[in-house]
């Protein structure tokens, strides 16, 4: 039942995501509302971290596999994509790298420089 | 038989989580961060399906049960932020500082990129939110007047391709910090990154998180002024 009980406090808040996505005008998916949702009634203490532990750590470590079936569906797509699929390739891979290298090394470098260690 | 097997919304369950079983066991016996469970599962189901010759709607049937958990699995992403609240609040400027330019950098290099190789303002604008999540990133394409199915299909390839090579890339520029990984794993590559971030460690895992939600909402802003620069 503890797991039953846990999964009824996300779904709640997931839905109290997808109502919000939908009366609200602006662009914010039902997930984020969510993530926001759950994170201020942690904050609060209005939900205990117990309380949805043990499901909440499962749903993440089964996360990849929720990706899947969208990155499979990719298979639907190979007609649009056929003309210029190496300058799409091109441009997604290389500034997915820039992305990455120039956030990690400002966030460090930020950090390093205000002394505050990581631990 | 054939009929059998694609008809049941059994089909497409079992099919998603044994290839990811067994790219987990071959991970396992390969023990190398270049083999990832992720593409191994996609390229397998991807196989079986077109060895079949089953189309995906069919296997959609069922494998849509494991992708609707994604909203309530996002949502769990608040627990690890909740829980390393203290980090978040000691490094904010850092975070604020490292995030933004991971923006501005993504929306920058698409930019300079989509003028080299000639791309029309419709497909520039497809590509402005690459970097961020799906449904985000499908709204602001929509707005703008870009392709939906082709940012979707970018979304996605972005986060497969940095749950990849995420490891590597921080390892090249050295970047060793805790919270500039997760920063660096969740800028780039939203949540199919931050899966990965979260198995690497619970500090990359909550700021990789963080990221998803800061740069989607960073990235609907400053897109705005971007697509006037096409």
């Amino acid at each position: 039942m503890k797991y039953l009980k846990q999964m009824m406090i996300i779904l709640a808040v997931s839905l109290m995501g997808e109502i919000l996505h939908e009366i609200l005008p602006l662009p914010v998916p039902a997930s984020i509302y969510g993530i926001v949702g759950m994170f201020i009634l942690l904050y609060t203490g209005l939900v205990k971290v117990d309380q949805i532990k043990e499901t909440s750590s499962f749903l993440i470590e089964i996360m990849p596999v929720m990706f899947i079936p969208a990155a499979v569906g990719l298979i639907s797509s190979w007609d649009m994509l056929k003309n210029s699929w190496l300058s799409y390739l091109t441009v997604t891979l290389v500034s997915t790298v820039i992305v990455m290298a120039v956030s990690g090394l400002i966030t460090q470098l930020v950090i390093e420089k205000g002394g505050k260690t990581n631990e | 038989m054939n009929e059998t097997l694609s008809s049941s919304m059994f089909f497409g369950l079992f099919l998603t989580l044994a290839a990811y079983m067994l790219a987990l066991r071959i991970k396992k016996r390969f023990n190398s961060s270049l083999v990832n469970p992720l593409l191994i599962a996609i390229v397998l189901c991807i196989a079986v399906l077109l060895l079949l010759n089953i189309d995906y709607e069919t296997y959609n049937q069922g494998a849509k049960y494991i992708s609707g958990f994604l909203t309530p699995a996002t949502v769990c992403l608040a627990v690890p932020l909740y829980t390393q609240l203290d980090k978040l609040k000691k490094n904010f400027r850092a975070i604020m500082a490292g995030i933004l330019s991971g923006v501005i950098a993504s929306l920058g290099s698409i930019l300079i990129m989509a003028k080299i190789f000639g791309f029309s303002r419709e497909e520039y604008i497809t590509f402005m939110p690459k970097s961020i999540t799906t449904a985000i990133g499908m709204s602001i394409s929509r707005e703008m007047g870009g392709n939906v199915a082709i940012t979707v299909t970018v979304i996605i390839l972005t986060g497969v391709f940095g749950n990849i090579i995420c490891q590597s890339v921080l390892k090249l520029f050295k970047i060793h910090n805790k919270i500039a990984k997760g920063i660096a794993i969740g800028t780039a590559s939203h949540a199919i990154g931050t899966s990965k971030a979260m198995e690497i460690g619970e500090i990359e895992g909550a700021m990789s998180s963080l990221s998803i939600v800061v740069s989607g909402i960073l990235t609907v802003i400053l897109a705005n002024l971007f697509v006037r620069l096409y």
